[in-house]
């Protein structure tokens, strides 16, 4: 490679902390949002490196749908300790138990749409100015279409129709009273280059990421692991299975994969032999063809 | 395969062509001959293609993204795919042919290193082809891949392509674009796309993927004018750092090293780079596009907007500007209008003070009389702004000639301009 070449990852590295530092000059008030999955876990990363030696200049906040794997919990409080970082928990349990909410009822009932109204009541009680997090454009459709800065209205909506255009580097985060922005720092990343990245930088992840033993059963060509968020039909039969999660959301509505791999480069090596998209186990996206676009417009992640 | 992965490079390209002219079938090719698509993808698109009626798999339903898009057949917005091959990782902005089309091409193309133009082989060159030319070459984008697409439609016949080719080449000398490159294919088919046609064995080029890898990029960049705008001061507060003072920023130009003597604008201080800092540890040099925090040797008070350059390089300096401008809004530009800039990392405001003239893209003829400016118009004007902005020009560099224009009640982002 060339002297004055950067590798593409060094270049989106070098481009997600210009991203960073834009929200932090910008606004008055960002947060991170941080789910404890490895995508959240990078930009946690990449803010760190933005702005070090200071501290990040930005709380994290976990919209915490009560129904998470305890490892996610031990993991997000243990890197929060070690790096000396602000966390921000809003409870979607809370958002049901002050009625905001109605609780979904059923054998697939998830949380996983209900964390709408909890992000977007926290916002407005922190008076959070933009809301960053992981999201990448090579995960969905409707999200290939984001900007880096995405611009929500009063009600957090997203009009995809009527976004501002993106030019260059200039990201425009003017806004009116009342009106909030999203921002997306790791948008040009793949899940490969999360995967490179995280190998590269030698960054902790949880262990549900890793091959372990687990109880699981299948629903709809889907494995699912066994917790007390999950009611389990008579035909799903529990058995231990071999498994890590290529996601990490609720647990409800992540799917897991049989698996082996136990480290890093094992995990990208079934990573780049893979022939299912890593949403392929969300069973959230799977609701109809436009399930995201219309979370996304509603004022989802 | 770790190995290289880590030593790959990025190239971003944008990709035009007019309505019907298979850009999203070629865009579906070559995520699909990549193996880049995946499984459950392909299950999605079999299905929507079934439901539709439609007799093959329509890879174009890859790229589709929002509901109405679908339901319409068209794409709305600019979309952004990723694919990698062993040497080089790939970003598309996929651009939409129709609606918007100016707006929408002018943002992919911001960020581009390269532009795939479509043309019909059965239609030649047309109005949008000479259009897509012209922005290509206005946003500076250093290489263009013309595709003759449909061969297939025309028999693969060598003779259309030759003389498709040499109309193009006539076209684009009036364009600033040097490098400028000839590649015929059916991307229904997959023709030259990521294989060889056995249909063209008369063509002896390389096919577009072979071409997207081995393109030289590393020139792309500026790496001899040193401009560094300044993002944020960094102050950490904390006892092990008591006296560090840095500023982040991202190098939009040159190659800075530590001992160089520097220059801090506006305000003219001299000083000298103490050293260069990432989390990873100090470096000895940095070069754009780098994110980096930067110390200086003397206490200066510098702040977001600021720029550091070497003393016997700097930026041009003034608060009166021409520019060519996109504009994106439905409401005109107004002449002797206000709006606020955003350059590098300096926000100003401005008036416009003259309107030169209109573009039309379509004949590249200027309009100079009684000219309204409105949405995808693109046009040369003049602007005074209430401070001085440091900025080279567009054709020297894109980061520090490059700015946009925001509406100040609606805060809309209404043009785009490239410094004259």
């Amino acid at each position: 490679m060339n002297k004055y070449n950067l590798t593409h990852l060094k270049e989106l590295d070098a481009e997600s902390i210009y991203v960073l530092r834009e929200v932090a000059a910008q606004f008055e008030n960002p947060v991170l949002l941080f789910s404890g999955g490895k995508d959240s876990i990078v930009c946690y990363h990449l803010a760190r490196k933005a702005f070090y030696p200071a501290n990040v200049p930005f709380p994290l906040m976990h919209i915490d749908t009560g129904h998470n794997f305890p490892e996610l919990y031990e993991f997000r409080d243990g890197l929060i300790k070690e790096t000396q970082g602000r966390l921000i928990i809003a409870s979607v349990q809370q958002s049901i138990n002050e009625g905001k909410v109605v609780e979904e009822k059923g054998i697939n009932a998830s949380r996983n749409k209900l964390q709408t109204t909890t992000l977007l009541d926290a916002i407005e009680e922190h008076k959070f100015d933009c809301a960053m997090g992981g999201a990448r454009r090579d995960e969905e459709k409707a999200r290939a279409k984001e900007r880096f800065f995405s611009h929500r209205d009063d009600f957090g909506q997203w009009d995809p129709k009527n976004q501002r255009p993106e030019l260059w580097n200039l990201f425009n985060g003017k806004k009116h009273f009342g009106e909030h922005f999203r921002a997306f720092p790791i948008s040009n990343w793949t899940e490969m280059d999360i995967w490179q990245y995280i190998l590269a930088e030698n960054i902790k992840i949880p262990s549900l990421y890793f091959s372990h033993k687990r109880p699981c059963f299948e629903r709809d060509g889907v494995i699912m692991a066994k917790t007390d968020f999950v009611e389990t039909k008579e035909s799903e039969h529990i058995t231990e299975m071999q498994i890590r999660f290529r996601t990490i959301g609720d647990a409800t509505c992540t799917g897991a994969t049989l698996s082996n791999a136990d480290d890093l480069n094992k995990i990208i090596d079934e990573v780049a032999a893979s022939r299912i998209t890593e949403r392929g186990g969300r069973s959230d996206d799977k609701r109809s063809e436009a399930a995201m676009e219309d979370r996304k417009k509603e004022g989802y992640f | 395969m770790e190995n290289n992965y880590l030593n790959m490079d990025l190239l971003r390209f944008t990709t035009a062509g007019s309505v019907d002219d298979g850009k999203s079938t070629l865009i579906g090719r070559l995520l699909y001959d990549t193996k880049s698509i995946f499984e459950d993808q392909l299950e999605a698109i079999e299905t929507a293609s079934e439901k539709k009626g439609e007799e093959n798999v329509n890879l174009a339903l890859l790229t589709d993204g929002l509901r109405a898009e679908r339901e319409q057949g068209i794409t709305i917005d600019v979309a952004y795919r990723y694919f990698a091959t062993p040497n080089r990782k790939f970003i598309i902005a996929d651009t939409p042919g129709h609606i918007q089309y100016t707006r929408n091409m002018v943002t992919g193309a911001s960020t581009a290193n390269l532009a795939i133009i479509l043309v019909d082989a059965r239609n030649g060159i047309v109005e949008q082809t000479k259009r897509h030319s012209f922005i290509a070459a206005l946003l500076g984008i250093p290489h263009i891949v013309y595709c003759i697409n449909k061969m297939d439609l025309v028999n693969y016949d060598q003779k259309k392509y030759e003389k498709l080719k040499s109309d193009l080449v006539g076209f684009s000398s009036k364009l600033k674009t040097k490098d400028i490159r000839f590649i015929p294919i059916s991307a229904l088919n997959g023709d030259n796309v990521v294989n060889r046609s056995s249909k063209m064995i008369w063509y002896e080029g390389s096919t577009l993927l072979h071409t997207l890898e081995n393109i030289h990029i590393a020139s792309d960049h500026n790496h001899i004018d040193c401009r560094f705008p300044v993002q944020n001061v960094i102050r950490p507060q904390k006892k092990e750092f008591h006296d560090f003072r840095g500023y982040g920023g991202r190098i939009a130009g040159g190659v800075f090293k530590k001992g160089d003597k520097v220059t801090i604008l506006p305000s003219g201080f001299e000083s000298i780079i103490k050293s260069i800092n990432t989390f990873d540890g100090e470096i000895s040099e940095a070069f754009a596009p780098m994110s980096i925090t930067i110390c200086l040797e003397d206490d200066i008070d510098i702040s977001r907007g600021d720029m550091i350059v070497r003393e016997n390089n700097q930026p041009i300096s003034s608060q009166d500007i021409d520019l060519m401008v996109c504009w994106m809004d439905e409401k005109p530009l107004e002449l002797r209008g206000k709006y606020i800039i955003k350059h590098t990392s300096k926000e100003v405001r401005c008036m416009v003070k003259n309107i030169q003239y209109k573009m039309d893209i379509n004949t590249l003829h200027r309009i100079e009389e009684g000219v309204q400016i409105g949405a995808n118009d693109i046009a040369r004007i003049s602007i005074r702004t209430t401070k001085p902005l440091f900025f080279d020009n567009y054709s020297k560099n894109r980061n520090t000639g490059s700015l946009i224009l925001i509406d100040e009640g609606t805060n809309n982002t209404v043009g785009a301009g490239m410094i004259l």
